[in-house]
């Protein structure tokens, strides 16, 4: 990909997620909200593709644009009867809030710019991971991080971690020698919090019986 | 190496997020609220996924982006049944009218 097609790319998504984001906050219908995130979320999801993270893109796209914001109008279908749908805030708070929010996005934008990033980047070491690497072949690039990803939740890792982990100037000595540190338990940790949500929120969500009262 | 620096998703990133706190502190619906709470973590997210470009984070970030997913689904999940029992409640879904859940 030339460089000039990336940064028309990176800047034409990058328009539409901040410009879905603003119209969310403006909207005052929840279902037109609904739909400027699905615009959002997937305009994040491209610009995750242009970071080459394909794998993170493509669960981007399954699961928040497929799954969450689809839960979201559930929950907008289940809630909002007839005229409730539009709940307004009043004019004074969205001035408050634009002004704070504007103030809040300054004091981010400062610090990111403050920044010097270039040490940091500069030292990334050519042969480690394979996102990063300029591949002429289109295959090889979008196969890299799932299978990388997948290692990784299996305790495996597959990229140089000593090696990167010396151009950021951590102690390497802990792990010399056997596996660097993988992703096995939070996986786990976060498979079982997945079932009890799943179980918490059917538990919640139920109909319940109205308890007759025969006292 | 790149046409476009790690700035510019910073920006992006930290519009996101502001535009998620914003719509947090400012919808009364219950529903724009958990979309204000999807947005902050998408921005956070595009921080992450930049990091492991541009940082030797590397595939760490990514990881870590994935798990901030999964837990914004278990947290949507768990936030709309809750929701769904203010609503059964109350029958409005409007956050300033839950006084009386105060103790």
């Amino acid at each position: 990909m030339t460089l000039a097609l990336d940064a028309a790319l990176f800047w034409l998504f990058a328009l539409l997620a901040c410009g879905s984001a603003l119209a969310v906050v403006i909207s005052q219908n929840v279902v037109r909200m609904a739909f400027w995130l699905v615009l959002s979320l997937g305009a994040v999801a491209a610009l995750f593709f242009l970071l080459h993270a394909d794998f993170l893109g493509a669960t981007q796209l399954l699961i928040y644009v497929g799954g969450t914001v689809v839960l979201l109008v559930f929950g907008v279908m289940l809630t909002a009867t007839g005229p409730y749908v539009q709940i307004r805030t009043s004019p004074a708070e969205g001035i408050v809030g634009a002004g704070l929010g504007g103030l809040l996005l300054l004091v981010l934008c400062y610090s990111a710019v403050g920044i010097d990033w270039g040490p940091v980047t500069d030292r990334l070491p050519g042969d480690v991971p394979a996102v990063t690497q300029s591949s002429a072949d289109p295959r090889a690039q979008s196969g890299a991080t799932g299978r990388a990803l997948g290692l990784a939740f299996l305790g495996i890792r597959t990229e140089g971690l000593a090696v990167r982990a010396d151009a950021v100037g951590v102690r390497t000595d802990a792990w010399q020698g056997s596996h660097p540190p993988g992703y096995l338990l939070p996986f786990e940790i976060v498979s079982v919090h997945l079932l009890v949500v799943l179980i918490g929120a059917a538990y919640l969500a139920r109909a319940k019986r109205r308890v007759e009262s025969d006292g | 190496m790149d046409s476009v620096g790690i700035n510019p998703y910073l920006f992006v990133g930290a519009f996101l997020f502001v535009c998620g706190v914003v719509c947090m502190a400012t919808k009364r619906n219950g529903i724009g609220v958990l979309m204000g709470v999807e947005l902050v973590l998408n921005g956070a997210n595009l921080n992450f996924v930049a990091f492991a470009r541009y940082t030797p984070l590397g595939l760490d970030g990514q990881i870590i982006a994935l798990f901030v997913i999964v837990l914004a689904a278990a947290e949507a999940a768990i936030a709309l049944a809750i929701a769904l029992n203010y609503y059964n409640n109350h029958l409005t879904i409007d956050v300033d009218r839950g006084q009386e859940l105060q103790g």
